[in-house]
């Protein structure tokens, strides 16, 4: 590692400013990339890091500033220009045609052509050749639709490298795939520095740093804060640079003993991913769920949500046999659940905070046609005090929130139906880390008040840190049950890639 | 007591603060409609004729036809569809009403019941069609709205069902006072739609069912029962819109309402209401189909060439939605500086 740090300077980013109309995005921003070098941007939402990317891809331009590369100085001005410099950005947001083949979308807009037609024999070859150099299983031929998530992302990263880029930006990537793609991306990534190339790298997660990245450099309200060798700082070094201030308490949880059992599930089947699963949770309990993408977590929490009708197996609630044939006989049941796509599958974009926070209570403030809007205020502010949740007003559109304060609102809404069982999918997945403590310390108080907590999570911290005991799940099956004494992030992969 | 007072002195703080947002959200319509006006009251030609008690009534009774199918079509916009049924559905239920009276002597409560059901029906099999599969609402209502069409030509031969009796004019051509009918069916319809999609359960669904099918699915709504109640109250407005204009026009003809529909999604549109789904309000709809009708009734006063008056029409749908694009264009790039 040592001899990257002294490879030459790759990209330089000098005193960057970008305003926008009433708002100070970037300030006096320098950023240093050199070749062979994986280096990491940190900050919190908000922080500017999207901002500082988009000027290097040419999607805004500085107001202030200069951008060097190799030494040269360069004029970005659209994402064109870009991409002449040898920059190319995975975005976030998968931006993949999906009803197009692995090859079309590698070539799009520059297809080889023969006698004015695209010679797709040569596209195929030439997409095949280039997946195939990167040792992964997929068919130049798939559509885009058919792939996973993951390897929609490697296909992503594949159409990213062919452009023989000398600078790659990756928006995190990890933060829909697997630990054990993870793994595959990382080498993938060590490929590419060993050729020279400069990986500039934005992630949430602390843990793939010491891993993957050689300097990280940290933002905070659109200041550069600081950059930092990865093996001379610490997790809290860092975090402390982020937010500004010393987090204390990271994880907050006090293990609880015993409780009674509240929910169990006997034999349960979706016919598609779920194999005959069968668990329980106790009263004031917080479950993990582990497992790789696929393994058939959401979807068991499906079943037990009401959103797949085919289910078979038993479910008791109290003791009691319970059928759930909706979401609506789930609320019943008391289970409330906040799932892992925000985006796709909680929120009301263009609505309020308000009528967000609100949605699945109607039934408390609206009869027939009085609704008692004052009601309906003070169960809003209730819980956006409860999950401090930080909002102009009630009346702010959530589109408009960081994704850690429209998590809040998420979970919110369900707290507001009082559940009994509360299922978190994914919650701090694009949550920032000031907010990921917040959410993690109110998990904490509603276990100790004895609400039953089941999450799902792809990272390993969380879970290990967060949970009383540890289902892991492989395949659609549940392969092993690991308590909080026991567990370690060895185990749980043992099980998880069974 | 004290309670009860002050709660309802907070209802009446919600009414001024909902008015001040209607007037807020919808400036720039309520402008173009008062400028609208404006001209033509100064306007030397017109100004006897467009400012008169005669002609404003007459304008709310031609608009109203367009504002019941707006009604249903602003659900079905915010709910994420579309409706272009409602246009043959006007013909269908005026001629199938105007022949229960004329061909079966029907007494004249029944016959207009039917042309309300007949709308009813079809909005509830689009309803359920639309609820039950994937098949998108705009090939759903583009097929029946053929249906329709062919139905009524097929019961009529092709000619108007002509009725002549003063009781059958009282909806569509009557006074209750001295008021116009259909403006006071305006007024009621109005003020039901409003009450649904702001003061009930089904219209806070048909807001997140058109946000974000997926996450009303999440949130336990009852999705295919939100969209089977938006068809079915789009297909009822249209039902009730047909009975009046086959009365304003003493027949039922398998002609009315051609092209209906996309007056009403005109309407709705200039109303501020998103194609997309998810958002608008029935505040603005009014103003659209306001600025709609009165454009209409000024090109006639002015005397412009009819065939001009449809260029004009689109340009000025044009104009309004691009305001609206502006608007919305302002509103992102706020956004993105936040983020």
């Amino acid at each position: 590692m040592g001899d990257r740090l002294a490879n030459g300077v790759l990209l330089q980013m000098k005193n960057i400013h970008k305003t926008f109309p009433g708002v100070y995005a970037l300030k006096a921003v320098d950023f240093e990339l050199r070749a062979g070098e994986v280096h990491a941007i940190l900050g919190e939402n908000g922080a500017g890091k999207s901002t500082l990317i988009k000027i290097l891809g040419g999607i805004y331009t500085a107001d202030q500033g200069e951008i060097y590369i190799e030494g040269k100085k360069v004029d970005i001005r659209e994402v064109h220009d870009a991409q002449k410099y040898g920059i190319s950005i995975i975005h976030q947001e998968l931006v993949l045609v999906p009803y197009m083949t692995v090859a079309e979308n590698i070539f799009l807009g520059r297809e080889p052509v023969k006698g004015g037609l695209v010679n797709a024999a040569r596209m195929y070859e030439e997409a095949q050749r280039l997946i195939d150099s990167y040792g992964v299983n997929i068919s130049a031929k798939s559509m885009i639709r058919d792939l996973t998530i993951a390897q929609q992302q490697l296909v992503e990263i594949i159409k990213a490298i062919s452009y023989n880029s000398k600078i790659l930006v990756m928006d995190e990537p990890t933060s829909s795939i697997s630990e054990k793609e993870v793994k595959f991306l990382f080498e993938t990534m060590r490929n590419l520095t060993a050729k020279g190339v400069g990986i500039i790298y934005i992630s949430h997660r602390m843990s793939e740093l010491a891993e993957i990245c050689d300097r990280v450099t940290v933002m905070r309200d659109g200041s550069y804060i600081g950059t930092k060798v990865v093996r001379e700082t610490t997790n809290d070094e860092l975090i402390a640079m982020m937010v500004g201030r010393e987090l204390k308490n990271y994880y907050t949880r006090d293990f609880k003993k015993d409780g009674e059992v509240i929910l169990k599930c006997e034999n349960i089947s979706d016919r598609k991913m779920v194999k005959g699963v069968s668990f329980e949770v106790k009263k004031g309990e917080i479950v993990g769920f582990a497992g790789l993408v696929g393994a058939g977590r959401s979807e068991l929490m499906k079943c037990l949500f009401g959103l797949t009708r085919e289910y078979t197996g038993d479910i008791y609630i109290d003791g009691k046999k319970v059928v759930i044939r909706s979401p609506a006989d789930a609320i019943k049941q008391g289970i409330a659940l906040v799932p892992e796509d925000r985006k796709l599958e909680g929120l009301f974009h263009v609505q309020s905070v308000r009528f967000n926070s609100t949605i699945v209570v109607l039934k408390e403030f609206i009869r027939g046609i009085a609704v008692n809007r004052r009601k309906e205020e003070e169960i809003t502010q209730a819980y956006i005090d409860r999950m401090s949740t930080k909002t102009p007003s009630m009346e702010q559109a959530i589109g408009k929130l960081s994704g850690g304060n429209q998590q809040k609102v998420m979970i919110g809404r369900w707290l507001a139906t009082s559940p009994k069982i509360l299922i978190l999918d994914e919650p701090t997945r694009g949550v920032d880390v000031g907010a990921k403590s917040e959410i993690y310390a109110i998990m904490n108080d509603l276990a100790k008040s004895g609400m039953a907590i089941i999450m799902i999570s792809s990272e390993m911290p969380e879970l290990i840190n967060m949970s009383d005991r540890i289902y892991v799940m492989c395949e659609g099956r549940i392969t092993g049950c690991l308590n909080h004494e026991e567990v370690t992030q060895e185990k749980i992969m043992r099980l998880a890639a069974k | 007591m004290e309670r009860a007072a002050s709660s309802k002195k907070s209802n009446v703080a919600y009414l001024a603060n909902g008015i001040k947002h209607w007037f807020k959200d919808n400036l720039g319509i309520i402008i173009a409609l008062l400028v609208l006006c404006v001209a033509l009251s100064v306007n030397p030609i017109t100004a006897k004729t467009f400012l008169t008690v005669k002609n404003i009534f007459n304008v709310l009774r031609q608009i109203s036809t367009n504002l019941f199918l707006a009604c249903g079509m602003t659900m079905v916009i915010i709910l994420g569809g579309i409706d272009l049924s409602v246009g043959s559905i006007i013909a269908l239920s005026g001629c199938l009403a105007a022949g229960a009276v004329v061909r079966y002597n029907l007494p004249l409560g029944v016959a207009l019941l039917i042309g309300v059901l007949v709308g009813l029906t079809i909005g509830l099999f689009n309803g359920v069609v639309i609820s039950r599969t994937t098949i998108p609402p705009f090939i759903v209502t583009l097929a029946t709205m053929n249906i329709a069409k062919g139905l009524a030509y097929v019961y009529t031969g092709g000619s108007p069902v002509r009725v002549v009796t003063k009781e059958w004019q009282f909806l569509g051509a009557g006074y209750i006072g001295s008021v116009p009918t259909p403006v006071i069916i305006l007024i009621v319809v109005l003020i039901v739609t409003a009450i649904i999609m702001n003061k009930t359960r089904m219209g806070r669904y048909i807001y997140a069912v058109g946000g974000n099918a997926q996450a009303a699915e999440f949130s336990g709504i009852k999705v295919s029962r939100v969209k089977f109640f938006v068809y079915a109250y789009s297909g009822l407005m249209a039902g009730l819109a047909g009975i009046v204009l086959a009365s304003r026009m003493y027949s039922g003809q398998p002609t009315a309402g051609e092209g209906a529909e996309m007056d009403a999604i005109a309407a709705v549109v200039v109303g501020g209401t998103s194609m997309a789904g998810g958002y608008g309000k029935i505040g603005g709809t009014i103003i659209g189909g306001l600025i709609i009708g009165i454009l209409n009734n000024g090109l006639n006063l002015l005397n412009v060439n009819s065939f001009w008056q449809y260029v004009i029409k689109g340009a000025v749908i044009l104009l309004a939605v691009f305001i609206d694009y502006l608007r919305q264009e302002n509103k992102d790039r706020i956004k993105v500086s936040v983020k």
